[in-house]
Parts: structure tokens; C-alpha cells; sequence
């Protein structure tokens, strides 16, 4: 389980960088780049610093993995969050979090 | 190299729960004190909760009592809590919430506005930015300054006293030495000490932070500070593979725990937090495995409310459900036990304090995690505990100042801070010394065998997971000779980079804090709690065994094992332990 980092989309802003827990992240030729995948904790909390969608979630093989992504988008109204799940041949499924909502279990 | 020096009145090792409260509670009642907090990663995300938490699982609700808090986990843990810790933490809980709701934290409310609880000592909560929150309040204090990105390795200490810390930063050639007479360690537990569930590419999908890896125990260990219950290994049930929290669906959907044959078994092994997992274990090992959380009876409202709790909390687990196509209502959830972490937020390993979180170590504080004798702190307790600390260290501070005490920093103790300070930047340098000439220098032994050798050894010869947790004497004797070995071997690895040197320390202090977990299970000779202290050669519970086992390390670099009497009441805050509750010592 680890985090893929589409350099495509990436804009070297080193936000992720900056706030993953483990120092996994730096900025090199202007991407992020991820020093060690198979150190990554899955906090995503990358994920939700990058503004540009350039980083995604997979769990690796050896715990179920099966080629999926995980996205994260922060609201343009500020309140909602949106998680897709995006499987290998492009099926899309879309969670939607209110923050102002507590978990109900 | 950059050598960068610091003072403040306090300074703060580590940034997460407890650390960051006790600097907004430094900061909003002490506003003359400076203060720093210093931080590995970046106090955003850093620690436990990162990815978020769904429940504020340490609570007064209504009706009950701190007293009763206290009573749960006494038995819990069988006895050996410091039921005094616990009081205090206890009393803070809900005071602790109620400022993190006024920070911003959502938590789910009926319609009369009361918080609407979760079992007895649970409420429900958003807590996916429960961090991002509390690292913004932090922020806005005007006496507390940040320092993200630095590595502290080690306290300056001499003659039980603290006059400082030393460290790096993570990402730029820099050395950092910080002068401060009041230092708080909340640097979290120890993970990573033994061979994960999932050794291979996943092999930090782990419950507890891999990045928590015992700096502070280790510290503290160094400096001669005494521990406590190092031998009261935490080890989660889990769901299995992803490593997520059970509690959402175990009490959240009430999933109870059965085995293949689809029996409840729960019941038949009792229901402590330990006897939960050796049924667990105990069911696999008897042929009747695999065992799950049975989540079939859901409805499928309740499957996409379990989505997004997840994704709140740990988002691996709801991939994992979304990718293969079947989520909690159409298969049970498999679960397994973790590997065993060293965390006095849950069991009680840490440092041994007085009611006011003072160490051993004068001058020395610890909160969180880092701090013994209070089990099943959990989010609010950690938040208590860096309350209590820092209104300790503000009134340490004040009287000393009326004391006129204040001759402590002499010339004298300048020269040896001077002088410690130069020995371990030089120890720093001694694994960089490479990092120019890479190509040129071949290492046989490298960062990741040393960590793989570490946690081998522990798996297979101090209770891993391979062994169904359990030990026995001789295997603790060869468990102590092998990490002896990675010591010795430790100085002949290499950093190319500042990143490098991170990952270097990080074995370091776990292979001092295996090394006390190894002599804290040796001592411990009886089975108090299944699978977390499972001694095979005492196989059963005594009651010889009612007391803690503490530890301290001697200048010789020898484990001297103390044991002492339960303390049951609240004894004051006089903070050294000279009580005659001291029944043996001796060497582990």
C-alpha cells in the first residue's frame, strides 16, 4: 500500500513534502517524488494537500490490491470532500463526505 | 554542516497529541514562557492522527464517573495501572473535548444536543481533521515557535537532571542543540520493533504510526530515567491486511467476533482487550480459523455510512472493500492480531511519573504515548496528559523562579552542554562522512537489513506474530544477544543523506527499546495477560506478580530491574520515588 505520484500533474509545489509524516516525500527536477513506496503508512494526508490531483492511493498486491486508485478533492464550497475509487479499466466510484457531519457508527 | 543553537524556557519533543496540547496550553495560560515544540515530520499530520479518528473513545458520558473510567481499565489491564494517572487523566477527559469542539472538531449530537455515545465511554465523532485543527491552534500562539522537519536523538543530561536536547533537521544539512532546563518528551510509542503482519511492499500498513519508533523511550532509557510495564506489549485485533480499526464496526455496528465455523467466541475466552486477541490467536491456532468481525447483518445504509467512516479514519479499508467488489454487508471482516507495539496510551509501558507527568529525570516531563502507568488514554487522555504536563512545567518554572534557584545553568554546565553537544554532532558526521564519494564506498550492511535483522530477531525469540506471542527464557536470552549484535554493528552504517541519517536513528532507538522490552518480559515471570506478556515458561498468573516492573539503566549500559508495589491512591507530587514501596532490584 502505497501512494503513486502522476508527475504529469504534478506542479513541484512540495506541499505533500511538507506534511507527510514520515519524510517519504521530496521534490526532485521540480515533481514529487517518493523516496521508499514501501514505506508509506496510508494517512493519505498527501493526498490532501495536493491541489492538482497528482497524487493517488493503492493498496499493494500482497494486501488485496487489485490495481485501483484512490483520489481525494476538497469542495469548492468548502465543506464537502470527494473520494473516488478508480478501477484499472476506468470505473469510477464516488464517495461524498460533509465534514460538518460526524460519523454515525 | 549548519550549526543552528536554540534556548526557550520549554521546549517540546515531539508534536503530536499530547506535545501539541501542552503548547496551546503553554501558550494560552503562560504567555511569558518560550516555548518550542520540535517535530520530525510536521505537526499537521504528525503522529497517530494523521489520517483522522471516528470516535472520541476515552469519555465521560453521561451518568458515569471518572472513578468508574479508572475502574475499567484497572481490570482491563488485571491490576497493574497507577490508578492515580489514571484519575487525573480521567478528570480532564471531557474538558479536553469540549476545547477541541471549540476548535472545530465535529461531534455528532441528538436533538436535545447532548453527544450521542458509542458504548460506555465512547462518542461519536468527524475527526478526519482532528490534527490539521489542533496543529492550527498551536499556530496562533504567539510565545510557542515550531520547528518542523527536526530530529531530536538525545536529552543533555548529567546527575539525573536535563539541560537540553541535540538533533538534525530531516531535509537540509543542518545540526540543531537546543538549551532548556524544562523539557516535555511526548514523542508517541514504539512500532516497528518486531516483523509487521505484512512484511513485504505493505509492510508500514501497520495500525500504530510507523514513524513513532520510541525516540523518547529510548531518551529517556539513556539518560538513566526510570520505566515502567515495558512488558505489557500493546497488540491490536485488527481487520486484516489493511491493519483498521475494529471499534466502528465491532461496537459501531455491534459485529461480533466469530470463527470459520461461524461460532461466537468472544464469550469463551473473556472479553479484556487481551483475551479478545488470544481468543483470536487461540481459535487459528486450534484449526477454526480464520476468524472475523460478522458484519452480514447490516443494512446497506449502513454499509455507505461504514464507507465514509472509514475513509475518515483509516481510507485503506474502504478501498479494499470498493476494489474487490464486496463490502462488510455481503462478507464478514477477516481480522488478525498486529505485531506488538510499545505504547503507554493503550497498555502502560513508559516512563514512570508522578500524578504531575514529572519523570525521573529532573527537569524532564512525559505525556501521551510516552508515559507509563495509564493505559487506554486514546485521544483525549493523550490531550489531558499534555495539560497536565504543561501546567506542571509553568509551575516548576514559577517556583523556581521565587526560589531564586536559578543557578543551575553555571559555567560549568555550559562547558559539558558545550561539550555533549560537540560529541554527538561529531557521531552525526561519523555516518555522513560518506556521502560524497557513495559510489566509492560499499556498505555490507545496510538500513533495511539492519531493520529487517531487528525485527526478526524479536518476532522469532521475544513473542512475534510467528510465535503466537508467546517466549520463553532462553529465547529472551538469544533475543538480547542478537540486538546486542546490531548495536555493536549499528556504526558501520552510512547516510547519504540527511534522510538517511533519520532512518539510522530510528533503529537506534528501537534497538534501546527492545532491548528494555526484552528485560522488562524476562522479569515478568508469570502470565498475567495472554498474548501480550505470554511467558511460557510461567504460564500461569500469580499473585506475587500484583506489582510493576520498572527499569533503569545503569552508566554500565546494564538493565537494572525494580520492582514495586501497586500505587492505589493519589500520593501527592513530590515526584521522587524514594517511597519504601521498593521490594527488589537487580539486574536484568
Amino acid at each position: 500500500m502505497s501512494i503513486f505520484i502522476d508527475r504529469n500533474k504534478c506542479v513541484g509545489c512540495g506541499k505533500c513534502a511538507d506534511v507527510c509524516p514520515g519524510n517519504l516525500l521530496k521534490i526532485t527536477d521540480h515533481k514529487a517524488v517518493i523516496r521508499h513506496p514501501e514505506d508509506c503508512w496510508g494517512c493519505t494526508s498527501c493526498l490532501k494537500e495536493c491541489k492538482v490531483e497528482a497524487v493517488k492511493f493503492f493498496l499493494g498486491a500482497d494486501i488485496g490490491g487489485r490495481g485501483s486508485t484512490l483520489t481525494y478533492t476538497y469542495g469548492d464550497d468548502n465543506r464537502t470532500v470527494t473520494w473516488k475509487v478508480i478501477s484499472p479499466d476506468k470505473v469510477e466510484r464516488v464517495i461524498v463526505i460533509d465534514t460538518q457531519e460526524s460519523n454515525k457508527y | 554542516m549548519k550549526n543552528t543553537e536554540l534556548e526557550a524556557d520549554v521546549l517540546i519533543i515531539g508534536g503530536g497529541t499530547a506535545g501539541c496540547y501542552a503548547a496551546y496550553t503553554l501558550g494560552q495560560n503562560n504567555k511569558d514562557l518560550k516555548v518550542i515544540i520540535v517535530e520530525k515530520a510536521n505537526i499537521k499530520r504528525s503522529g497517530c492522527l494523521a489520517a483522522g479518528v471516528n470516535a472520541i473513545n476515552a469519555y465521560i458520558t453521561k451518568g458515569r464517573t471518572a472513578q468508574q473510567y479508572v475502574d475499567y481499565c484497572k481490570k482491563d489491564a488485571d491490576g497493574i495501572v497507577r490508578e492515580d494517572l489514571l484519575l487525573s487523566m480521567s478528570n480532564r477527559l471531557n474538558s479536553v473535548t469540549k476545547v477541541m469542539e471549540d476548535l472545530g472538531l465535529v461531534i455528532l449530537k441528538d436533538s436535545n444536543g447532548e453527544y450521542v455515545s458509542r458504548g460506555n465511554r465512547n462518542i461519536k465523532i468527524n475527526g478526519e481533521n482532528i490534527k490539521p485543527i489542533l496543529a492550527d491552534a498551536v499556530r496562533q500562539q504567539p510565545n510557542v515557535q515550531i520547528l518542523n522537519h527536526v530530529n531530536i536523538t538525545d536529552l543533555i543530561y548529567r546527575d539525573g537532571a536535563v539541560y537540553g536536547a541535540v538533533g538534525f533537521s530531516t531535509t537540509c544539512e543542518e545540526f540543531f542543540s537546543f538549551k532548556c532546563a524544562n523539557v516535555l518528551i511526548a514523542t508517541g510509542g514504539a512500532a516497528g520493533l518486531y516483523r509487521p503482519n505484512n512484511p513485504g511492499f505493505s509492510r508500514h500498513k501497520m495500525w500504530y504510526p510507523p514513524f513513532n519508533t520510541g525516540a523518547g523511550y529510548a531518551m529517556g532509557i539513556l539518560a538513566g530515567a526510570e520505566m515502567t510495564t515495558f512488558e505489557m506489549r500493546f497488540i491490536a485485533l485488527r481487520c486484516k491486511d489493511t491493519i483498521a480499526p475494529t471499534g466502528t464496526i465491532a461496537q459501531g455496528v455491534g459485529a461480533k467476533q466469530t470463527n470459520s465455523r461461524g461460532e461466537v467466541y468472544e464469550s469463551k475466552y473473556g472479553i479484556t482487550t487481551s483475551n479478545r486477541l488470544y481468543g483470536t490467536v487461540t481459535e487459528n491456532r486450534e484449526g477454526r480459523g480464520p476468524c472475523y468481525l460478522d458484519t452480514t447483518h447490516i443494512s446497506s445504509e449502513q454499509e455507505e455510512e461504514l464507507y465514509k467512516a472509514y475513509l475518515n479514519m483509516a481510507p485503506s479499508q474502504t478501498l479494499k472493500w470498493l476494489e474487490s467488489g464486496t463490502g462488510p454487508k455481503g462478507k464478514p471482516v477477516e481480522i488478525e492480531g498486529t505485531e506488538p507495539y510499545i505504547v503507554g496510551g493503550h497498555t502502560a509501558s513508559g516512563f514512570w511519573v508522578d500524578n504531575d507527568r514529572r519523570t525521573t529525570i529532573k527537569g524532564l516531563y512525559a505525556a501521551g504515548d510516552v508515559a507509563g502507568g495509564a493505559p487506554q488514554k486514546y485521544v483525549t487522555g493523550a490531550l489531558a496528559e499534555g495539560e497536565i504536563a504543561a501546567e506542571a512545567i509553568a509551575q516548576d518554572i514559577d517556583s523556581k523562579r521565587r526560589l531564586e534557584t536559578k543557578k543551575d545553568v553555571t559555567e560549568n554546565i555550559d562547558l559539558f552542554i558545550r561539550q555533549t553537544v560537540t560529541d554527538k554532532f561529531r557521531e552525526y558526521e561519523s555516518y555522513l562522512k560518506n556521502k560524497d564519494n557513495v559510489e566509492d564506498f560499499v556498505a555490507t550492511i545496510t538500513i533495511d537489513q539492519m531493520e529487517t535483522a531487528m525485527q526478526k530477531v524479536m518476532d522469532e525469540y521475544a513473542g512475534g506474530i510467528s510465535r503466537n506471542y508467546q517466549y520463553n527464557e532462553t529465547e529472551l536470552g538469544l533475543a538480547r544477544e542478537h540486538i546486542e549484535r546490531l548495536q555493536r554493528i549499528l556504526p558501520q552504517l552510512r547516510a547519504v543523506d540527511m534522510n538517511d541519517l533519520l532512518r539510522i536513528y530510528e533503529i537506534r532507538e528501537r534497538l534501546i527499546v527492545c532491548l528494555n522490552v526484552i528485560a522488562h518480559l524476562k522479569a515478568r515471570k508469570e502470565t498475567r495477560w495472554h498474548s501480550f506478556a505470554e511467558n511460557t515458561d510461567y504460564p500461569d498468573k500469580s499473585s506475587k506478580w500484583l506489582k510493576y516492573v520498572n527499569s533503569r539503566r545503569l552508566p554500565d549500559g546494564e538493565i537494572e530491574i525494580i520492582e514495586r508495589n501497586l500505587v492505589e491512591h493519589i500520593k501527592g507530587t513530590d515526584g521522587h520515588y524514594t517511597d519504601p514501596s521498593i521490594l527488589a532490584r537487580y539486574r536484568a
